[in-house]
């Protein structure tokens, strides 16, 4: 037996034995554990289950040991996550202190950066948010105004953040802030962590068209930040930002499951919504080739994602292929939630209203939050200026 | 299930490539349709393709062959897309070496398949009757007389059939679906070249009380359907990946014009409304790789989820075919619709491609029935 399958039946085992069945089911948002100094656990198996994960360092398995994680390397974590996606384990811990400013604190963050927030991130004792575009940056993001003043000991900021998601319930808050308003766009930008509970800083949430309002507008008023709260070099915050918006790019590319929505697949909806004929076809054949497409299209694309895998672990790499997935995967996301509206008829548009089922309340949610997967964390059309350019090589 | 070639695979691609571009160019096609070749392939190349081992990669080492597997047929298949090579390999090695391999018996798989190794024998599959594909229910019968068979019946779009030496014919016998090995000269099957748009070649045959032998007939009527199956999959997967090769280099030459032509004062690959719509034939074609190798490697693997791969890859390359070479056309403007520019070939050659073995709709309608709905 291989080194690796050892290790699957080592994991596999491991997580049969920890894993609490309450642990085993899918998830619901509100189940979800959330990394922050004031965490709560929806139930004391949950908990169990983060503690054990937790002290693993399996709740970033592929982090350094040291600082808390699991030192995997990135075969054996695919295998811990294909082990826990077969066997049904929940996500132990959800924070984006995880997914985005932890791997970007780990290659571009100092000793002492490293020591103070790469444990407590692992350990889920501090969640974070991020402040990235502002009121007058989206898409064009380097035109950011958010103001980090030289002072001699500390930066003083002032400006605006807006999409913080999470940010009235984060502890931190990592942000591009203009340290130099002379030089040249990105190059005037510096990369800066800041405590929430810092005098100054506030946060108002914005009340979305699926009725969420996970994100936030975030306001600095002469907040004082310590110098030392600087990652990267001064006036080079710009490549930390480019590094760390590949992490979002691939996290939502892979979104897709994390995503607000009923518990159903569109396959299970066609069936039970529209129904079969006697030839063992869904009754509405229009409908029954959306599903199709959208089925085939989905399967190309979890193809093209181990693909990239495997062409990474053997060596030949095609760097272009990860600029692809975020345009694809959030794209088809939509297409996935027009697919679920068009199946569940009039039974998908109910607002609040006992006479619907979770499951169909859910479906116009998830299709109405699906909107904001294809324009945050960089559009679709900016993502095809990315590839006409960079992959193409198509001129200015 | 790999979707990453191996050493010895992507050798065998560069050594294809390079052959192609040297020996058959696109300008080689051009060719055979300008002088009317009543063959439709040289023969030369043909040999030459054979003494690469292509003919025999996937026949079995028993009967001659390499057993080298799909992914590196397809890699080189691939490669033939790139240049429109014109080739009996697809007819010969990929739809009627499989349906012996599958359903032949000793004797005919011994007679046949180190022929087709050694390059000495093409074959072509008589299987369509109607304007689109259909692989069951056949107008074309066999019916038992002394000492064999009887087959009455017409055959469509016959890949190859004027050339080949020998014909597997599907019919329906009995309650089932007779294939049957003939010799293609066998006194009363009239075959009539056709000269379609791709400049390939294909044939109608006729088939009027043409008698055979018990022998010729290879597996069983109750069989007969599935390894008739099995063989057009193989065909669906082989015919995508070539597709693929078609339409990434239909690209490329798309994108490289982008780059050098100039209107209005700059190069026009500089315009966002045609470098959005280059970026998306890229991922279109991205996905479709990805696609094309887990089917071969399903074929290598004899995975139970072969069919619905098939359609999936075969759907998805006559579509993105589709799309490649009419923005091809589009994107190089005046010139994109003259003869002198290759790029009328690819059109051409995705058109016929697609009625190949089912078009898009055919594999969206047998996949969702694979899947349940």
């Amino acid at each position: 037996m291989s080194d690796l399958d050892q290790f699957r039946q080592t994991v596999s085992a491991w997580l049969e034995e920890n894993c609490p069945p309450s642990q085993r089911t899918p998830i619901t948002r509100e189940e979800q554990v959330w990394a922050g100094k004031n965490k709560a656990f929806p139930s004391s198996d949950a908990k169990l289950w983060f503690e054990r994960m937790r002290d693993k360092g399996w709740t970033v398995p592929e982090w350094p040991l040291e600082l808390g994680g699991g030192g995997l390397d990135e075969r054996q974590a695919k295998i811990l996550k294909d082990e826990m996606k077969r066997l049904g384990c929940r996500t132990p811990l959800f924070d984006l202190g995880i997914w985005m400013l932890g791997p970007a604190v780990l290659e571009f963050g100092n000793d002492q950066q490293k020591q103070q927030h790469i444990p407590a991130i692992a350990r889920g004792d501090v969640r974070w948010c991020q402040g990235y575009s502002e009121p007058g940056a989206g898409s064009d993001l380097a035109s950011l105004q958010t103001r980090a003043e030289d002072k001699g000991d500390h930066f003083l900021v002032n400006g605006a953040k807006i999409w913080t998601t999470n940010a009235d319930k984060a502890d931190w808050i990592f942000c591009l802030v203009r340290t130099d308003p002379n030089a040249k766009k990105q190059e005037g930008i510096s990369f800066l962590l800041i405590d929430m509970d810092d005098p100054g800083v506030s946060t108002t949430p914005i009340e979305l068209i699926s009725g969420e309002s996970e994100f936030c507008q975030t306001f600095f008023d002469n907040v004082k930040v310590p110098k030392t709260n600087l990652v990267g070099e001064l006036n080079k915050g710009w490549s930390v930002a480019k590094a760390l918006l590949k992490h979002e790019r691939k996290l939502m590319a892979e979104i897709g499951g994390d995503t607000p929505g009923p518990s159903f697949s569109p396959v299970q909806a066609a069936l039970e919504y529209v129904g079969l004929d006697d030839k063992g076809k869904l009754k509405d054949v229009g409908l029954r080739d959306q599903l199709v497409s959208h089925e085939m299209a989905f399967r190309a694309i979890g193809l093209t994602h181990f693909r990239s895998f495997e062409e990474r672990m053997n060596g030949v790499a095609d760097n272009n292929v990860p600029l692809i997935m975020k345009y694809v995967g959030t794209e088809e996301s939509k297409r996935k939630e027009e697919v679920l509206m068009a199946v569940l008829g009039h039974r998908a548009l109910g607002w609040n209203d006992s006479e619907f089922n979770d499951d169909e309340l859910l479906t116009n949610r998830g299709w109405l939050f699906s909107k904001a997967l294809s324009i945050a964390g960089g559009t679709s059309e900016v993502q095809l200026n990315i590839i006409a350019k960079r992959v193409l090589g198509l001129p200015d | 299930m790999t979707l990453v070639l191996n050493e010895e695979q992507r050798l065998l691609k560069d050594t294809a490539k390079d052959f192609l571009n040297r020996i058959m160019p696109v300008s080689a096609l051009r060719q055979l349709r300008d002088q009317k070749d009543s063959l439709g392939y040289k023969r030369e190349h043909w040999q030459q393709m054979t003494d690469l081992g292509w003919a025999s990669m996937v026949l079995p080492e028993a009967y001659d062959g390499l057993d080298f597997g799909y992914l590196g047929l397809g890699a080189v298949i691939e490669e033939s897309g790139r240049t429109l090579a014109a080739s009996p390999l697809f007819s010969t090695v990929v739809l009627c070496s499989t349906i012996l391999i599958d359903g032949g018996d000793e004797e005919q798989k011994s007679a046949l398949l180190p022929r087709i190794a050694a390059g000495e024998l093409s074959l072509a599959l008589a299987l369509e009757e109607k304007p689109h594909h259909q692989p069951n229910a056949f107008t074309t019968t066999a019916t038992a007389g002394d000492g064999g068979y009887v087959i009455n019946g017409k055959k469509l779009f016959v890949l190859d059939g004027h050339s080949a030496d020998q014909l597997i014919v599907a019919t329906s016998l009995a309650s089932g679906v007779g294939l049957f090995i003939i010799d293609a000269n066998t006194p009363g099957i009239e075959r009539r070249r056709h000269h379609l748009i791709d400049s390939r070649n294909a044939a109608s045959i006729e088939f009027n009380q043409v008698k055979v032998s018990h022998s010729a007939l290879i597996s069983s009527p109750e069989q007969g359907q599935d390894v008739l199956n099995k063989a057009l999959d193989y065909g669906r997967i082989c015919l995508a990946a070539e597709m693929l090769g078609s339409a990434t280099e239909c690209f490329e030459r798309t994108v490289a014009y982008l780059k050098e032509r100039d209107q209005f004062g700059v190069k026009i690959g500089s315009f966002q409304a045609l470098q959005h719509r280059a970026a998306k034939m890229y991922i279109e074609l991205e996905l479709s790789k990805s696609v094309v190798l887990d089917a071969l490697s399903a074929i290598d693997d004899k995975r139970a989820d072969l069919p619905q791969l098939a359609s999936l890859a075969k759907a998805r390359l006559n579509d993105v075919f589709e799309l490649v070479s009419n923005e091809a056309v589009q994107m190089h403007g005046g010139i994109g619709v003259t003869d002198e520019l290759d790029i009328g070939f690819f059109l051409k050659r995705s058109r016929v491609a697609s009625q190949i073995l089912g078009n898009s709709s055919f594999h969206r309608d047998r996949y969702a029935s694979l899947c349940g709905y």
